[in-house]
Formats: C-alpha cells, structure tokens, sequence
C-alpha cells in the first residue's frame, strides 16, 4: 500500500457509479459517487436502512458492488478479499473475541500477519496505552465495561497500523456522557495517527462534532456532501435541512426570482424573501427553510424594507441557557424560534400577538 | 447501617430479628419451590437412585449361602482350604441339618445356580444331592421312631417346641376346623432354644413353613426328617442338666431318647453324603463354598474384571474365559469412534443449519429430526438391508464393478456395522447442542476476524472452531455415554465382534439371570463414566459444556 502514498492529492477511497441490490428487485444503493482524500474523517450520517452499513460493507469485501467500481489508493478492491484489503474495521457490537484476552484480541491481526513475538508485544502495549487500556491486558472482554470494551475495538482495528479504518455505529451502545468522551478520543486518535476514517452513525450531533466531510444517505444515494457547517448552515435540499438540526419549514409558490432573492408567496397569500437554493423559476412549488435560532422579533435588528409576518406566541419553555418559543405562523402551529437566555432577552406570553422577520440569506428556498 | 442506631441485629417491622425474619421468608420460599418439583423428585428417586442404589448393592451382596448354609459355613471356618481334603465330620454334620431345610425349602437349587457361576458343575450336584438329601434325615426317624412310637406323631413335637399357651389355642384350633380362621402363629417355648439349640430353630424353620403354606395345622403335620436328623444332633452334645431344666415337658421321652442316641454308633455323615453323590468329596466344591460363605463378596467384581477369586488368594482367570475386559475396551473404543464420526458429520451440518436461511434450515432441521419421528429397531434394520452382502449398497458396488461378485464387503455383523448404524442414530444427538451453541455466535466475529487480516482458514479455526467448543463438549459427552450404554443396535447389527458390554449385562439380566455380575458390570460401567466425566471436567472444564 506504501506505492499508494504517492498519488496524494488523489482521492484514496473512490465509489464510482456503484450500485447494490441484495434481492435483484430492489437498488439498495442507487448511484454512489463518493471520494475521500487521505486523512480525512468522512462520516456517513442517515436514517436507518439508508444503506449506510452496505456502503462501509461493500469497502471492507464482505459484500460486493452489483455495479459500479470501489478504488482503494486508485486500485480497484472489487476482486480483493476482506483480509487482503488491510482495512481496519469496528463493529458497531465490538465483536471482541471472547475466548481471548484483551490483549490476545490485539495480537490476533499482528499475529496472522506473522509479526514476531517481541515487536508484536511492544505493538500491543503501545495500541492498549494509546486508548489508555494498558493495565487491561489480561483481562477478558467479558470483564470489561461497555466503554473500555469500545476502546479495545478501537485499538484492535488499529493495532495493525491500516491506512483505513471503518467504524459502523461504534458508540451505539454507549450512554451520552461517554459518548461524548468516546467521540472526542476517536477523533483525536484519527487525527493524530493520520489514518483516513469511514464512520456510519444516525446521531447526527456526532456526525457535526467529529467529521471532515459528512456524507448524508438518504434512499440509497448521498443528499449531500459537505463539511458539518456547510451542511448545517447551506443544505441543499430539504431532507437534509430537515434531517440535520431544528427547522422550520413554509410551504409556498415562487413569485419571482431577482439575483440572490427569491420573493415567495405562502400558502396564506404572504410574501417573504428568501435565498433561492432548489427553485429556478416563477410558479415553482418551494418548501422555505429557516434555522429557529435565525428567526428575529427585535424589529431594529432586520433590514429595512424585509418582509414580516405577524405570529402568536403558543408556547414558551424555560430551557436554563435558551428560550424555546413555539409561535402560530402562516397556518403553521409548529414553529419554533430559539433566543439566548440574555439580560436583554424578551420573554414572550403565551397569546401575544408579534411580529417576525429574518434576513433574506438565512431563509433558503428548497424544493417541495 | 443500623449498627451506628442501636447496637442490636438488625429488626424487621414486628420486631423479630431481620435475619430469622429473612430465613423464614426464604425457607416457604424453597418449600414452595420443593413442592412444585416433589413429584419429579420422587419418580426419580423411584426410577433412577433406587434401581442404581440397588444395582449397587446387588454387585456385592452374597447373602444367600450363610443364609442357605448357616451351620456349615461356621462349621468351615475350622477347614484349612489350602489341604487337600474335604472337610470333617462335623461339616458333613452341619451341611446335614443345613442340605435337609434346604430341600425342604425347595432353596438348594437356587443355591446351586448361585455357586455354579464361581464353579461350574456345582448346581446339578446340588440338584441331584436334593432328591436323596432326606434319606439321611429318614434314618434317623427311624432310629427315633424305633425308641418310643410317640416320635413320629405331631403332637409330640408341637408339644415339645410348643409354648404352652400356644399349643393350647393351637389344639383348639385344630380341633375347631374353622378354616376361614388362621393357626396362632407358632410360639417357642421358653427353654427349650438353650437346651436342643438346633432343633429349636429347625422346628422354628418348620413352623414358619407350615404355617406359611397354611393348608394344615402344626399339629397335623408331619415332623420332617430334617428334625430327626437335629434332634439327634442336640441330644448328642447335650448335657443331662440341661435336659433336666427343661420343665413342663415330656423330659422322660427325652432322657429315653438321649440314652439311646449315645448307646449307638455315632453316624457317619460324610459317608451318607458321599453315597448320595461323590461330589461332595471334591476339596474344589467346598473350597467354592467357603470362598463364597461371606455375606458380601468381590466376586462379582473380580468376575467383571476377569479375576477369580480361588484357595490362594485372587488370581486371573484363564485366558480362554477373559472376556469382560477385552468388551470393555471395546467399547469405549467404539464408542469413542462413534463420538467422533458424530462430530466429524455433526459439525457442517450444524454449521449449516446455524448460518443457512431460516427457511432452509428448517428443513433441514426437519432432516436431522427424522430419524427421531423412526423406531430405533427399523432404522437399525434399515441399516441391516443396506449393509448385508446381498444387500443395496454391496448390490451397487458390484452393479458398478467396483467389487467382485464373489467378494462382496462383509460390512455388518462386524464392528463396521455397529459403528455405521450407531453414528447414524446418535447424529442428532451430536447436531442439536452443536447447533443451538453455534446460533448463539454471532457471524460479526468472523467478519471481524478477516477484517483483521485472518483468511477463511484462520478465522473458523482460530475464532469460530473454540467457540463452538462447548457445544463439541455438550454433543461428544452426550453421544459418548448413549454409545456405551446402547445394546439394541449392537445386538442387531452387531454380531460377535461388534457388541458392547451392556449387551453382554442384558445377557446376564435376561438370559443366564447372574444379576450379581450384571449389576457388577453395570457399576464398573458407571465408574468408568463418572472417571471419564471427571478427567473430561479437569480437561475441558464442564462450565464449558453448553445446551444453547
Ligand atoms: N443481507 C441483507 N439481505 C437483504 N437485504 C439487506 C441485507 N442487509 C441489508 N439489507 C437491506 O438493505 C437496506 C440498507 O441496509 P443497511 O444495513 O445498509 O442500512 P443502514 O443505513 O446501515 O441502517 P441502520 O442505520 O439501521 O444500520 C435495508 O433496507 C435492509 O433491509
Ligand atoms: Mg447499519
């Protein structure tokens, strides 16, 4: 794989055109173009049975393309068997070996690659104290916490030094605390060592906090691929503004589209500026997107001339640092705005009549 | 924590100690439970600990010739077996007295069956000595019937033996002839035990016989022979004060009697038994007897182990009667063998069924089912159509000149045919813990294996294969004690070369009714087990033996 390292400004893992169906009735992945560099931390973020699993699986040869090519380093793998392909991989149950220790779990890649006893105890030793497990070593799996039993995966799959590492929903199973903990160790380590990352995962805070480049799975194909903020700010498409972060959404119809503004007219007969994103021309269906951290009701703070619509406050819940207000706008009961617990900050009663607004570049206009 | 509250136990709302409140919760607790499985418990005690308990105490108990043989079997302990002469007169005397009740009994054929198995020839002398064994007995009734006529009447001896109470009820019974009604039970009289010892409990042997039997009273039965022969025997050795303290009885037909048993010549036991037949000269007979007078003998077990127990201490049995030991051997290694051509066709198919489509695998559960849906006896037979030289599978080798007419494989009545059929009808038996331990791996560990670098090989033999070790443990353990206790199939298919050892213990349970050295056999086959299950824990560990 050295003779790889050469072509480094080329992608390092490719899916070209690949397609799979399990059953020959149905695509399981519909077209997957995907190309990760060198180094890089991609997570695959999706709903469930998006294929996210199929996708990690078709890389590491446990299942194949039905079409469609996979390039590793620029080499095709699709004739290469699983151990043959030097990938690291953590599954999302561990799948630690139980009959052995701990660290006969990390000895088991360096042994069948025939490394000998020495380096493979100063290799195990180093992989345990990385994932700062070194006093585990004798231990069963068994014996281990949920969490340590996540760090022993971790090491193992990178005990062999792969230039790959796939991991499938490895914090599944974890409570939120080490979760969180989990989370910033993976990413240090990745980062540290160099290694380039596939993760899956359905908990898209994980996906925004640990990742280079998210790829969102929607249906079989990939919605959107982009860095967290670009993809939580700028979505280009209405599942991933709805499957990425709080939003709110407005049905309307396109009136006119001037430059960087698009004026739509909800269902209700108001018009509203927005950015256009998914909408090309007058009479076009839009589902109109807003961030509820972006929506204002300071009136001084919008720019002159913006569109307003008038709302009724139905709810408003303490949350300690934010405010949640839940607001009545244009037919839709569930719009929701978040402010900042400041000393500043207005506190809304339920039934007062308001007026908002936003600035036109955080409204996008998305398809229907 | 209450310890830092007050310095007394721990108390429970009603003020009883925590503890004794807890104890007593628990203790309705297991007697619920106790309850709940009392009747499983007690059929298996019924069916399994007490048929095993009395298996094992068959193997040892020896009862029957002290039983049969009191007397002479203290009278022996003077004999020096090693010498090459039967023993004396007081023996023959003993036997005498011991032969007769026998008879009477009808127990001296039992008995002879018994010895014969440590020495053959030994029951037709016991059958043949029976038919004559009261002549003895007979001439001494004539000798007494000689003195005074009175001997030979009932009454005489009921009157004798009797306690008087009883001998009153009994006469009245007699004399009643209300049948419906039963005789009194018979009654010793005082007395009379210490001064004519053997009589007494001749008489006592005879009471209880007549008395069982019922159709007549004591006092209408004719003394046997076997009480003349004791009487004598008593009024020899007896001394005139004992005779005198004997009150309330005729003591002047006694005196009378007693003067005239010393004015003869003293009988000549041996003689009388040697005329009945020469055998009882034989030192090797008596040597049997005496070896086998201990209530509880080795015997069995020594027999079991191809060992005989002789004059000189225990030796080997000649080489053309060693049988047990070669069979035992056989069969663990057979058995062995079964267990692992189980394991050898077990294993894929478990591994299929455990990683194939559940709809594939049901059928072919269904397949490793049938043979259970089939009776054990035409499966085997099956087995026996197959396998027989004019049978399908030689009819197909020869069809497909693989094998010559004239030779065609001999594959049954041998031990190739008991395996053969035994690992087919133990294979599920091996499948099914196999199968439920390996549906409980997870095919991810495999996945992981060859993510790390492992080819197929490696990753079965070093990741999947110890897992489903428990299960080989679970199904070899299984299979291996069904083997060696099976004996139909063997018994079918199996011929001479092929059988067990639990064909050769149904034999002696059925055929040759030596239960002593079948039970013997089946409890060296059960330690043999336990031993086996032992050294398999210290190597296995049977914490590593899983069901599912
Ligand atoms: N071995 C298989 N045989 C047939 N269909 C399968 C198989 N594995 C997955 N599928 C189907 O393929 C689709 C995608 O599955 P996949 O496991 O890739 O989803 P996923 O994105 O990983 O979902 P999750 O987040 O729930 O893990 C699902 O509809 C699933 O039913
Ligand atoms: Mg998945």
């Amino acid at each position: 794989m050295t003779d790889a390292r050469t072509g480094s400004d080329a992608a390092f893992v490719e899916f070209d055109h690949v397609q799979k169906s399990y059953d020959g009735e149905n695509l399981v992945v519909k077209d997957l173009n995907l190309s990760i560099s060198r180094g890089e931390f991609l997570t695959m973020l999706g709903p469930s049975g998006s294929g996210k699993t199929t996708c990690l699986m078709m890389l590491a040869g446990f299942e194949t393309a039905t079409h469609g090519d996979i390039r590793l380093g620029g080499r095709p793998i699709n004739n290469i068997p699983p151990h043959k392909r030097g990938i690291g991989m953590v599954f999302q149950n561990y799948a630690l070996f139980p009959h052995m220790t701990v660290a006969e779990n990390l000895a088991f890649p360096l042994e069948v690659r025939k490394i000998g006893k020495s380096d493979r105890d100063a290799k195990v030793k180093r992989a345990l104290d990385m994932v700062q497990m070194g006093a585990f070593g004798g231990r069963r799996p068994a014996q281990l916490s949920g969490g340590q039993q996540q760090r022993i995966a971790l090491a193992r799959a990178l005990v062999f030094e792969p230039e790959l590492v796939l991991m499938d929903e490895p914090l599944g199973a974890l409570d939120k605390q080490l979760r969180e903990h989990m989370q910033f160790e993976i990413t240090r380590l990745a980062h540290n060592l160099g290694i380039t990352t596939v993760y899956v995962t359905h908990d898209q805070t994980e996906a925004l906090t640990m990742s280079d480049n998210i790829a969102v799975f929607d249906d079989g194909r990939i919605q959107q691929l982009a860095p967290p903020a670009k993809l939580y700010e700028e979505p280009q498409n209405s599942f991933v503004a709805q499957f990425i972060g709080e939003n709110n959404t407005l049905l309307g119809t396109v009136r006119e589209i001037k430059g960087e503004i698009a004026v739509v007219q909800l269902d209700d007969g108001e018009l509203i500026d927005c950015k256009p994103v998914n909408v090309s021309k007058p009479g076009e269906r839009t589902r109109v997107s807003i961030r509820p951290e972006r929506v204002e009701f300071n009136k001084s703070r919008l720019q002159a001339g913006a569109h307003t619509l008038n709302a009724e406050v139905l709810e408003f819940i303490y949350m300690g640092d934010i405010f949640r207000t839940r607001l009545r706008v244009a037919g839709n009961d569930d719009f929701v705005v978040k402010t900042r617990n400041a000393p500043d900050q207005v506190r809304l009663t339920p039934g007062q009549q308001i007026e908002i607004g936003w600035l036109p570049q955080d409204c996008r206009a998305l398809d229907a | 924590m209450s310890e830092t509250i007050e310095a007394g136990p721990m108390r429970a709302a009603d003020g009883t100690p925590l503890k004794k409140s807890l104890a007593r919760a628990l203790r309705r607790q297991k007697l619920r439970a106790l309850a709940l499985i009392a009747p499983l418990l007690i059929f298996i005690l019924v069916t399994f600990i007490a048929p095993i308990a009395d298996m094992l105490f068959r193997s040892v108990e020896n009862q029957i010739v002290s039983d049969t043989l009191p007397r002479t079997v203290v009278a022996l302990k003077d004999w020096d077996a090693a010498s090459d002469e039967a023993p004396g007169e007081p023996v023959f005397a003993a036997l005498a007295v011991d032969f007769q009740i026998a008879t009477e009994l009808k127990n001296h054929t039992k008995l002879g069956s018994r010895l014969n198995y440590e020495d053959p020839g030994i029951s037709s002398l016991f059958r043949k000595s029976g038919r004559s064994a009261d002549d003895i007995g007979k001439s001494f009734m004539d000798r007494f019937v000689g003195i005074d006529a009175a001997w030979k009447k009932p009454e005489t001896w009921a009157a004798l033996f009797g306690d008087d109470v009883w001998l009153a009820d009994a006469t009245a019974w007699a004399d009643a002839k209300d049948k419906d009604a039963r005789e009194p039970a018979f009654k010793l009289r005082d007395g009379v035990g210490d001064a004519l010892p053997a009589t007494a409990e001749t008489y006592r042997t005879f009471a209880r016989a007549v008395q069982a039997e019922g159709r007549k009273g004591l006092v209408e039965t004719k003394p046997w022979p076997v009480l003349f022969t004791a009487l004598s025997q008593d009024l020899t050795s007896a001394t005139p004060e004992a005779l005198a303290a004997l009150t309330d009885v005729d003591t002047a037909l006694l005196q009378q009697a007693a003067t005239a048993v010393a004015g003869t010549e003293p009988f000549a036991y041996r003689d009388a038994f040697l005329a009945i037949d020469k055998g009882w000269g034989d030192v090797d007979a008596w040597r049997t007897i005496r070896a086998y007078s201990p209530r509880y003998t080795p015997g069995y077990f020594l027999n079991a182990i191809d060992l005989e127990k002789g004059a000189d201490g225990i030796s080997a049995r000649p080489d053309d009667q060693k049988i047990y030991i070669k069979l035992f051997i056989r069969t663990m290694w057979m058995s062995m063998l079964i267990t692992f051509s189980c394991l050898l066709l077990g294993y894929p198919v478990a591994w299929l069924l455990a990683n194939l489509r559940s709809s594939t695998a049901n059928l072919l559960m269904i397949l490793v089912l049938l043979p259970f849906w089939t009776s054990l006896l035409v499966r085997t037979s099956a087995w026996k159509v197959l396998l027989q030289q004019q049978g399908v599978i030689n009819d197909i080798l020869v069809w497909l000149g693989l094998v010559d007419d004239g030779n065609r494989l001999i594959m049954i009545n041998n031990q190739f045919g008991t395996i053969t059929a035994m690992t087919h009808i133990l294979l599920p038996f091996m499948i099914l813990p196999l199968y439920s331990v390996m549906k409980t791996i997870p095919p991810s560990y495999l996945r992981a294996a060859k993510s790390l670098g492992a080819t197929n090989w490696t990753a079965f033999w070093r990741v999947y294969f110890p897992q489903s070790v428990p299960g080989i443990g679970a199904g070899s353990i299984l299979v291996f004690i069904l083997s060696i206790g099976y004996y139909i199939t063997p018994e079918i298919v199996g011929g001479t070369q092929g059988v067990f050892i639990s064909n050769r213990i149904a034999y002696h349970i059925s055929t040759s009714l030596n239960w002593g050295l079948a039970a013997a056999l089946g409890a060296i086959l059960l330690a043999v087990v336990l031993l086996l299950y032992y050294v398999y824990d210290k190597i296995v560990g049977i914490d590593n033996v899983k069901l599912g």
